[in-house]
């Protein structure tokens, strides 16, 4: 029987690689990223986790050489944030686009300029079109527990695909929780090893990523988006055997005092926690206000999100990052286009708000609640408003 | 002393910026008071002097500092500076790096500029460790070193910038510390009157990351450490390289003439817009 033990986020994702018995860690440091890519060269170094571990000298160049230990068939890991992650942009595109399933923990922090360590998801946005899995966690137990998810997720020979796994920067990566490591056993039994189907190798000569004409690009790219759309029967598959492995249960888009709530408040990462207590003071005073947690980011759950904003009326979408020159956010965006055209449809408000590290409170959330309420009713002169900005 | 504190407050943005980030001890103020001093020295106008740097400590300088600033991103304050420096070459370009920021993320495009011979009075504030971040293993930590990220000892040789720049084409590549304030206020003077690419590479001490590792355990030990250690080019000369072995060898190590970029670039355009 594992104990929950007080243990820094970071660590423990990086333990969480460890447990997923990864072969290479190749990484560049970036705050707020540093700690859990620390802790992988330590455990490689002492000998508790036999992998190489390749310091590079760049972002470019660890996404670059996660490509290319992924391409003989090696379990990979790492981690990024920020700048970091939109240095890699390219070799992203590579990654999935050559079916290999690294998993890459990103802690989730603003874009220059102005420099800002502190958190937000204008990263992840950015790389939101790169065809990789994407899922979003609220706490450090749902980090841990989605790393080894992520590698199952991933290998799967119907999916082979990478994984990215995002905890919002300092709010998560350097707070310490209570979280449960799972029993190495457990994990042995719920991770079978990795055998990638073609990897390079000398006796059976393959190419990779060859030329791509135009009589065959096309098809190459359907076939990756068709893979990706399917790969979300394997995610829900490999979550619940997690859950019967477990005993936590995850789901593309989480429900939280739902019942019978007009309004209803969608966020992601760890933002979610702090809405749950206000969800439940909008309750305790009479309110009907419910939260939707959105987890799995890419591939987008389109029917979960259907089916939980049936009973709704209102439905406020909170973004933690701007398209500029757009629609707002991008959450936002995608939620609207995703209940388009349906039979019932709440009216859909969006708001941005915790840009580059601002705190959103318990308060804060119920004036957003009562101001979104407001939109839905009287209407914006804009498309979308930016929580609590000084003009 | 009285004087100096005037100075350098002539130069700071101290009502808007500070206090400053740099932990208690660290060397690249020590290098920021030389550069204003040769600055000033200079009669150099502020509105002249543009300067860029990446990221990590050393990105900071240009914030706290009253001139024309840009903080760009990691490795990349060369290329900023090469553009601008084409753009409008009446300016002053001068770059303050890093160890990781130069030449490691930002490599290529130190050894392209060198190449090129833009004319960019480049720093290298190289403390040996990637400090921002945490105190991980950079391009200039010595072997077998332990680091946050090689906790059992550095496996990878280092870097010489110097020899990195020379070899790479700059103009004019120097060392210093930031025990050796005078002369680093020479090598800058030069750097900064050089016609092409300049490289001063500034030994500094991360008395919070790399002190720690190199078992210095004081800003003095640090600066100590760089007094002892050092020797100077003409001395080096008479040395074997096992004498050498270790040692911080400071002073001029190349000076030559080489047509810059942008004066071959002016040079084309003015004889091609006669036809």
């Amino acid at each position: 029987m594992t104990k929950r033990e007080g243990l820094e986020v970071s660590i423990a994702v990086a333990d969480a690689a460890m447990l997923s018995d990864v072969d290479v860690v190749s990484a560049y440091p970036i705050t707020p990223q540093t700690h859990i890519v620390e802790h992988l060269a330590e455990l490689v170094a002492n000998g508790e986790l036999k992998a190489a571990y390749i310091p590079v000298e760049s972002e470019h160049s660890a996404m670059s050489a996660c490509l290319g230990a992924s391409a003989i068939g090696a379990r990979t890991f790492t981690a990024t944030a920020s700048q970091g992650l939109e240095l890699m942009h390219e070799v992203l595109y590579v990654a999935s686009a050559m079916r290999f399933p690294i998993v890459m923990a990103v802690a989730n922090r603003a874009l220059s300029a102005p420099i800002s360590i502190w958190g937000d998801h204008s990263d992840v946005m950015a790389t939101r079109d790169v065809g990789w899995i994407q899922i979003f966690v609220e706490n450090g137990q749902e980090a841990v527990d989605n790393v080894i998810c992520a590698f199952r997720m991933g290998e799967d020979k119907r999916v082979l695909l990478p994984v990215m796994i995002h905890l919002d920067g300092f709010v998560l990566t350097h707070v310490i929780e209570p979280i449960e490591l799972p029993d190495k056993k457990d994990v042995d039994r719920f991770l079978p090893p990795f055998k990638y189907p073609l990897p390079l190798d000398p006796e059976k000569p393959v190419t990779m990523g060859a030329f791509g004409q135009p009589f065959i690009y096309t098809e190459v790219k359907w076939a990756q988006e068709i893979n990706l759309e399917k790969s979300k029967d394997v995610i829900l598959e490999v979550w619940q055997e997690f859950g019967k492995a477990f005993g936590r249960q995850y789901s593309p888009i989480e429900q939280y005092q739902t019942d019978g709530a007009k309004v209803l408040l969608l966020t992601m990462g760890s933002y979610s926690e702090t809405a749950m207590v206000a969800v439940d003071k909008m309750r305790n005073d009479g309110k009907e206000v419910g939260l939707l947690k959105l987890r799995l980011w890419r591939p987008f759950p389109y029917e979960e999100l259907r089916e939980s904003i049936k009973s709704a009326e209102i439905l406020i979408v909170l973004d933690r990052a701007i398209s500029f020159g757009g629609p707002g956010g991008p959450v936002c965006s995608e939620v609207k286009a995703a209940l388009y055209g349906g039979e019932k449809q709440p009216k859909v408000v969006g708001f941005v708000g915790g840009l580059g590290g601002r705190d959103i409170t318990m308060s804060g959330f119920e004036e957003m609640i009562n101001r979104g309420i407001e939109i839905a009713r009287t209407g914006s002169k804009r498309e979308f408003e930016i929580y609590g900005v000084r003009e | 002393m009285r004087q100096t504190e005037h100075l350098v407050h002539k130069y700071l943005r101290s009502s808007k910026r500070f206090p400053h980030i740099w932990c208690a001890g660290c060397g690249i103020g020590i290098f920021m008071q030389a550069l204003i001093r040769v600055i000033d020295q200079n009669e150099y106008s502020k509105d002249d002097i543009v300067l860029i740097s990446g990221i990590g400590c050393s990105g900071r300088l240009p914030v706290y500092v009253d001139f024309n600033t840009l903080h760009t991103t990691h490795g990349r304050a060369l290329t900023f500076a090469t553009g601008i420096k084409l753009a409008n070459p009446r300016l002053k370009v001068i770059t303050v790096m890093g160890d990781g920021d130069a030449v490691a993320i930002g490599g290529n495009h130190f050894i392209h500029a060198a190449r090129r011979n833009v004319e960019i009075a480049s720093f290298v504030l190289n403390n040996s460790v990637y400090g921002m971040t945490g105190g991980q293993s950079s391009p200039t930590t010595p072997y077998g070193v332990i680091t946050a990220s090689a906790p059992y000892g550095n496996l990878e040789p280092d870097f010489d910038i110097c020899r990195l720049a020379e070899a790479a084409g700059a103009v004019f590549v120097a060392r210093a510390t930031v025990y050796h304030t005078q002369l680093l206020d020479r090598l800058i003077d030069k750097a900064l009157k050089k016609k092409g690419a300049a490289v001063v590479e500034v030994v500094s001490q991360c008395t919070t990351y790399a002190g720690h590792f190199l078992k210095l355990k004081s800003p003095v030990d640090m600066m100590k450490w760089q007094k002892n250690n050092s020797v100077t080019v003409e001395k080096a000369k008479q040395q074997s390289e096992a004498e050498l072995e270790g040692k911080i060898v400071i002073g001029v190590l190349v000076d030559r003439e080489r047509p810059s970029y942008h004066e071959q670039y002016q040079s084309l355009l003015a004889e091609k817009s006669k036809i």
